[in-house]
């Protein structure tokens, strides 16, 4: 019942944020002119986005084809269940984060917003096209586009350490890079095409040998360092160098998730379930997942500095997905679907709320945070829902997808089944790093008295810091807002049929 | 009955030479117009060359006899697909030269206008010559006139750029002299100078020392005029002391045409079935696998940019041997064969005429040499940094740049003819090339001015339009080429040069 309808709907919301790019470069004096474009085309990509969801739900997938570059490699989009899950999380965090970005930026008086601005349009189009690619190779090239794309931003401050940061993010993603193209142009070389297939590409394990298969595996993690898999993450913590609408585009828009949007590409659509499962990498995975886990999250007990908590905290989050769609079952790769767009609200949440307390306060040390709690009330209650999220409690959307993680271990049975435990210590780490924030903000009084000039951040930052809060509690009663378990299902129903 | 364009490829020789002595006396009653004499004739002969292209595609091989004397006795000059293809990327480079040199000349060189134009002129001339002669002897004659203008052109800046063009002149001068020695042997065995006789009469003398050291000859010779590897001494200081246009045609065209003449000798002197009987081509592709790494490494040592652009054309040239050294093995119907080589010279010819261009630009306006000193410029000069950023950006290989798609097609070429150990080498130079093109860019836009704390206080200052629209024209085809090569739109060229040498899977 599958039918692939062809349409230009992808194409228009790609260029959405190819064209406001322009658009901002071109009024870059102007800067309320340049704003409310970036707003209108955000909202206008969402909408474009979201009208495509009724169509794929009914199984269809919609393409749309340029060219051909190789001999069976298109480039074209082909949107289907899973690439609109990203394609609506990014795409609507978009709105939220460039109304945050206003409000953070002109707050602090940060200089050269205009190229801010453009590259954070580029970033967009490169994250809605990793989206949107049908094939690896479409892939890469905005694979590359988010990657170079991200570089100003992430060196924005452009003082010695900030480009130091740009420099080691630059040199692990673009060497990541690299071992992707590797990987992509043998996947080409051994079956003939980089499609993604429901359930794999059919012709890859009778054309490679199980050791090709196992070597190019670990080749396609190494092009996916985006991912933060330790010990390849030492970019990201680094990169927090950046202002916080960065972070919260790197950790919960577009960069990590494309990584780990690319290890479950590849895992269900390029090996597939069964071939992965045969080979016995998914046991390897589950492995380099859980010792991502545990190791991220002692990493992050130590931080002081609130924002490199958070960024271990989303490497930890990042295998976690990683870890879902290796267990290879029903309930582990609907998890980490799911966790997808559930961990972007979540986290960026909690990195916006980092944002405004240090537009607000100035503060960046969790120690200095003793009875911040009081002054900004919505702040910090909007960062306790994220941080129960990330700790997997009710009521918020982290409950649900680790719930299906645990439903996922005892599914794959074996020796998956001791898993469970692990998430359960790795809950519990969780909980040891982010209560110890609340309590200081709420419970500690500051030992001067606290500065009375502290004050709630500007609304063009609580508004969209509310709205995330607000949405990652509503996931939890009702997960099929913006058609989310939906299309999950979908996704999942084409990859392994029926729920078992 | 000849029709029209089967006179083009004379006509172009002709217009171009008689033109450079136009040059010479028009200059004498009024200096402006040299450049636009040249300007003109370029203009003139890029038309015609297109017009040869197209109907080189659709109607088959030119052959003009000169003076209607027939080959083997008179001199012929063939057109082919090949020729045609370099012929319309070198007129092309050196039509945005001549529009780029108007004010820097002016400002570089005032006292040498006149002569600037004259010795330019007669570089396209003997570069076109090269391009589209069907006799080796012929080939030597333009080799020669267009390395002597070189020569000079070189020099015209004076003091340190006298040694850098002597250099050159005796490195040059050897290799030259290993390709007449090629040429005297093979004369000497056949007792015919013309290419397609050439390739008729050597077949039963493929075992004959004496053809077989004439294509070793062959090899230093035009091995040394191209930079290859071990043999690019001379490059370095030629490119980073020569007029900024000069380097430009410098690494863009001109070892690139000697390329083409290595690949007119491989392929039309010799035949495929020559290449075949001794691993010629298998050591060449490592030959040039070293020279890709250590051109990039020594690029990472250098603060001059002119010079780290010289060290990066060396690794370049190794992405082109390498594509020729695979050429033979490599059997794809789409990417075999000389179709990723010849990618490539129009890529690099693109990338590295925009970011010599640009190099000059920083020299024209703030005397600016080296990397350290860029400090703000991405300020001071946004269209030109940002036309830099995107040569760079292609350099490195980021799609959908020609760079990407040089790279992809070369690593798709090495994995067909089951070298793995090529890819390796392709994506250790891509990250070689982040290295020290990043450095660049982060200098020019993220490093602060020293003294400067606002950051509104360094005006904008750009180098005049006409400098400048160069500068844009090929940065923006960095990108807009790559995507037409991803679209696979200019194949029926590489289908027609890989059939009429009998590579490439189809045909064999």
């Amino acid at each position: 019942m599958t039918a692939t309808i062809e349409s230009m709907q992808p194409t228009f919301a790609i260029m959405c944020p190819a064209i406001v790019s322009i658009l901002i470069l071109l009024f870059g004096k102007w800067p309320n002119i340049r704003e409310s474009w970036t707003l209108i085309a955000a909202i206008a990509q969402f909408l474009i986005v979201i009208s495509m969801a009724p169509v794929i739900l009914a199984g269809n997938i919609i393409e749309c084809t340029f060219f051909t570059m190789l001999p069976g490699v298109d480039f074209g989009f082909s949107v289907d269940a899973f690439g609109l899950i990203f394609a609506i999380t990014s795409s609507f965090l978009w709105i939220l984060v460039s109304l945050y970005s206003i409000g953070y930026m002109r707050s602090l008086n940060e200089h050269a917003q205009t190229r801010f601005y453009f590259f954070f349009a580029l970033a967009i189009f490169g994250a809605v096209g990793i989206a949107m690619s049908g094939n690896l190779f479409t892939m890469f090239i905005f694979y590359e586009i988010l990657t170079v794309s991200t570089y100003p931003l992430v060196a924005h401050e452009q003082t010695p350490v900030a480009l130091a940061a740009g420099r080691k993010y630059l040199a692990y993603l673009l060497t990541s890079g690299t071992f992707f193209l590797a990987a992509i142009v043998l996947t080409y070389y051994f079956s003939g095409t980089t499609d993604f297939v429901n359930g794999g590409i059919p012709n890859l394990a009778s054309e490679a040998s199980r050791a090709a298969l196992m070597v190019l595996f670990v080749i396609f993690l190494l092009g996916f360092m985006k991912a933060a898999w330790m010990p390849f993450h030492s970019w990201l913590p680094t990169a927090m160098a950046a202002p916080t609408p960065v972070s919260a585009l790197l950790h919960a828009v577009a960069v990590v998730k494309a990584g780990v949007f690319g290890i479950i590409r590849v895992v269900c659509y390029i090996y597939g379930v069964d071939l992965m499962s045969a080979l016995g990498l998914g046991l390897a995975l589950v492995c380099l997942a859980t010792f991502t886990l545990i190791v991220a999250n002692l990493f992050a007990l130590a931080q002081d500095n609130l924002k490199r908590r958070l960024a271990y905290s989303t490497i930890n989050q990042l295998s976690l997905i990683i870890f879902g769609v290796a267990l290879l079952s029903y309930e582990g790769i609907e998890g980490a679907m799911m966790h997808i767009p559930f961990h972007g609200f979540m986290k960026i949440t909690l990195f916006m709320c980092a944002g405004a307390i240090m537009v607000a306060s100035g503060k960046k040390n969790i120690s200095e945070m003793a009875g911040i709690g009081k002054k900004m009330p919505v702040t910090m209650i909007a960062f306790t829902i994220g941080a129960l999220g990330m700790c997997a409690l009710p009521p918020t959307a982290g409950y649900i997808t680790h719930h299906l993680f645990v439903h996922g271990c005892e599914e794959a049975g074996g020796s998956m089944t001791i898993f469970p435990y692990i998430l359960l210590i790795v809950a519990i780490l969780d909980v040891m790093y982010f209560f110890p924030i609340i309590y200081t903000a709420f419970f500690k009084k500051s030992k001067d008295g606290g500065d009375r000039r502290i004050q709630e951040a500007p609304i063009f930052m609580l508004i969209p810091i509310a709205i995330t809060a607000t949405v990652s509690i509503i996931f939890y009663f009702y997960p099929d807002l913006f058609y989310i378990s939906d299309l999950v299902h979908t996704a999942i129903s084409g990859l392994m049929g029926g729920h078992p | 009955m000849l029709c029209a364009v089967e006179h083009f490829p004379v006509l172009i020789i002709v217009i171009s030479l008689l033109s450079a002595f136009t040059i010479f006396i028009a200059g004498w009653l009024n200096k402006k117009s040299c450049c636009f004499i040249s300007f003109a004739t370029i203009l003139v002969q890029l038309v015609m060359s297109i017009f040869i292209l197209h109907h080189v595609l659709t109607a088959g091989t030119i052959n003009y006899w000169l003076g209607g004397w027939s080959p083997p006795w008179g001199i012929e000059y063939v057109v082919d697909a090949l020729n045609a293809y370099v012929l319309v990327i070198l007129l092309f480079l050196a039509l945005v030269c001549v529009m780029y040199s108007k004010r820097n000349i002016e400002h570089e060189l005032p006292h040498k206008i006149v002569s600037f134009y004259v010795l330019y002129q007669l570089l396209v001339t003997g570069l076109c010559g090269v391009t589209v002669t069907g006799d080796i002897f012929n080939m030597y004659v333009f080799v020669e006139i267009f390395s002597l203008s070189a020569y000079a052109l070189i020099a015209s800046r004076g003091k340190i750029a006298l040694k850098a063009s002597y250099t050159y002149l005796i490195l040059g001068s050897i290799g030259a002299c290993f390709f007449l020695l090629g040429i005297g042997f093979l004369y000497s065995v056949t007792g015919t100078l013309n290419m397609h006789d050439l390739s008729l009469l050597l077949p039963p003398l493929y075992g004959n020392r004496m053809v077989q050291a004439a294509f070793g000859f062959f090899i230093i010779g035009l091995g040394i005029k191209m930079a290859l590897f071990p043999l690019h001494t001379w490059l370095p200081d030629a490119h980073s002391f020569a007029p900024a246009e000069i380097s430009a045609m410098l690494s863009g065209i001109i070892i690139e045409v000697s390329t083409y003449a290595f690949i007119r000798v491989c392929f039309s002197v010799y035949t495929v079935n020559f290449l075949k009987l001794l691993p010629i081509f298998d050591i060449l592709c490592w030959v040039a696998a070293s020279g890709i790494i250590i051109g990039s490494v020594l690029a990472i040592a250098q603060d001059n940019l002119k010079r780290m652009l010289a060290y990066s054309s060396v690794s370049q040239m190794g992405y082109i041997m390498l594509a020729v050294g695979l050429s033979v093995s490599s059997h794809n119907e789409l990417w075999g064969g000389l179709t990723p080589a010849l990618m490539h010279i129009l890529n690099h010819a693109l990338m590295k005429g925009c970011l010599f261009l640009v190099a000059g630009a920083f020299i024209y306006k703030a005397d600016l040499w080296n990397i350290s000193d860029f400090r703000g410029l991405g300020r001071k000069m946004p269209y030109t940094c940002a036309a830099f950023s995107l040569a760079a950006i292609s350099m490195i290989g980021v799609p959908p740049s020609v760079g990407f798609v040089s790279k992809l097609y070369i690593i798709l070429a090495s994995l067909d003819s089951g070298k793995f150990v090529f890819v390796a080498i392709m994506l250790i130079s891509t990250l070689l090339n982040l290295v020290y093109f990043w450095r660049v860019i982060e200098t020019m836009y993220m490093k602060q001015e020293e003294g400067a704390h606002d950051h509104s206080s360094s005006r904008r200052d750009e180098v005049p339009a006409s400098m400048l629209i160069p500068i844009l024209i090929l940065a923006s085809l960095c990108i807009i080429v790559g995507i037409i090569w991803l679209a696979e739109i200019p194949m029926p060229i590489m289908d027609s040069v890989n059939s009429l040498f009998g590579l490439s899977g189809g045909m064999t």
